[in-house]
């Protein structure tokens, strides 16, 4: 909380933040949907969604409108009360991981100083790791109470592969921490400030090369997409745990993937590619804006990132993915934790 | 006086959450409200001042270790509980003891526990703090609680691999063609 600020107006600018933040978010969400169609059409050489609107760029309304007036089934024999909390679980948790993320530095609006983030804690770090590991109960409980074997399946699936793929996720994050030595996404942020030998960007991603792949990875996994997509792969489950899902339900798990992908995206940005930072110039609007605008494009870049993958990798074999992560993922991780122990011990 | 309010709130939570643990009759039931304890647990910590505590309570025990719980429940299918008459003696025994024991626990506590009440955040809850208590004032107990975990690890491998030569050799599906 500011520290001259009345109650009533930390509220109000809470909430206001809260509600720009939400629906920056869920917008942000519908349009990579549509980019992902585009893109990937123009990777296999069609076009992609072009008819509602220009360019295509209404198609993600018509398509609210759609899942929205949508029957909604509840098929016999499901486990009520966890079918129904199932998908609202994986969608709320999703969006929750927004209230950590800083998006650029401080504002000044008419004498009253604000952060661009919904709220700052000196854990935020974690709280986005133990947002993402409750997230696996919307997909493993959706699964279980649709009493279908493929959903249960792919439920199990997608449990196994996020619990192991966690654990690497969060070994690889160690030797960011230790280079910058705090938990707090701003404190990491501006660790980065500056350049090596004036014209290197102080970014992790250069000290923590192999900690970025591994990260990169292990995010691509926890979120399902492919070539980790076991969970809901089409071939050989129907659609995975969702299987049993219609209408906005569907919709719920659809918007949580996606939500997911965008809180990977800027938790890459922030703690890899040095945030915000990037050159300011012009008048002093654009100076307080430009950061966003710098961190907005590093976002966007490892969204356009995942559809590209998308486009071009096939699918692991299940064996091959939990060998990976068990075999060569971690043992990586704890190496890198090793030497970057060493490295700041022997030479800071 | 927010705090006082949540924090009543959260207990009670908590409480109504284990007592429903062991009223369902189903297992995922019972461990989803086991999972909501420990999320009340680290909001109460919350409220401390301890939010690194908060954190690291949901991701290892929420997050982690009930996590594989449910999905051994899942694994297994495990269906619904039957109930039995309970045994007498439980009964004629159990709760007076049990009325006996909390009772003489609470006056103990309410008598002659020295502790007042803490303010929240007058605790070390920052993760340096933490990690400087566990690694020097403590070192050695911390030490010695991994061993033990590292220990029980290698029981649980000893007991669930099969004795040697009962096992046939799990025929895998041929690779296909072209890979490795």
């Amino acid at each position: 909380m500011q520290g001259t600020v009345s109650l009533t107006q930390f509220v109000v600018i809470s909430i206001l933040k809260i509600a720009i933040g939400l629906g920056a978010l869920l917008t942000l969400d519908a349009y990579t949907v549509l980019a992902e169609r585009k893109i990937v059409g123009r990777i296999q050489n069609r076009w992609g969604p072009s008819r509602v609107g220009p360019f295509g760029l209404l198609q993600p309304v018509a398509d609210a409108f759609k899942l929205l007036f949508k029957e909604d089934i509840t098929p016999p024999y499901v486990y009520k009360p966890l079918y129904l909390l199932a998908p609202v679980l994986a969608l709320a948790l999703s969006l929750c991981s927004i209230a950590v993320i800083p998006i650029g530095n401080d504002i000044t609006i008419r004498g009253y100083t604000t952060a661009l983030q919904i709220t700052d804690i000196n854990v935020g770090l974690l709280v986005i790791l133990g947002i993402t590991s409750i997230g696996v109960y919307g997909v493993a409980l959706a699964g279980w109470s649709s009493n279908n074997k493929y959903s249960l399946l792919g439920s199990l699936r997608a449990s196994a592969q996020m619990i192991s793929y966690e654990v690497a996720l969060g070994l690889s994050l160690v030797g960011v921490l230790i280079l910058s030595g705090t938990f707090s996404l701003r404190g990491i942020v501006d660790a980065q400030a500056g350049t090596w030998f004036g014209f290197i960007p102080r970014w992790n991603i250069f000290p923590q090369f192999v900690g970025f792949l591994i990260y990169l990875t292990a995010a691509y996994a926890e979120t399902n997409r492919i070539p980790f997509d076991l969970p809901e792969a089409e071939t050989e489950l129907v659609a995975g745990y969702h299987t049993e899902y219609s209408s906005m339900k569907f919709a719920m798990f659809f918007m949580a993937e996606y939500a997911n992908m965008i809180t990977v995206a800027c938790l890459a940005s922030l703690l890899f590619l040095g945030g915000w930072h990037g050159p300011l110039f012009g008048p002093p609007l654009m100076q307080a804006l430009l950061p966003v605008f710098w961190f907005a494009l590093r976002v966007f870049f490892f969204l356009f990132l995942y559809i590209w993958i998308r486009g071009t990798l096939p699918r692991f074999r299940y064996d091959q993915l939990m060998a990976f992560s068990w075999k060569v993922l971690l043992p990586l991780a704890i190496a890198n934790i090793v030497f970057t122990s060493l490295w700041v011990a022997l030479f800071s | 006086m927010v705090h006082t309010v949540l924090f009543t709130i959260f207990a009670l939570i908590a409480v109504a959450g284990a007592v429903n643990l062991i009223a369902q009759r189903h297992p995922i039931n019972s461990a989803l409200s086991l999972i909501v304890v420990m999320a009340s647990l680290a909001v109460e910590y919350l409220l401390l001042g301890a939010e690194f505590l908060a954190v690291i309570q949901v991701i290892i025990y929420a997050g982690a270790i009930m996590v594989l719980f449910v999905f051994t429940i899942m694994l297994l299918n495990a269906g619904e509980e039957e109930r039995t008459q309970g045994s007498r003696v439980a009964l004629l025994l159990g709760v007076p003891g049990l009325v006996i024991g909390g009772g003489t626990l609470a006056w103990l506590l309410f008598r002659h526990s020295g502790t007042g009440a803490v303010a929240a955040g007058a605790l070390p809850g920052f993760p340096k703090e933490i990690g400087r208590l566990l690694f020097r004032d403590f070192l050695l107990p911390f030490e010695v609680t991994s061993v033990l975990i590292l220990i029980a690890i290698m029981g649980a491998v000893v007991l669930a691999s099969p004795p040697k030569g009962a096992q046939e050799p799990i025929e895998l599906p041929p690779a296909p063609q072209g890979e490795e």
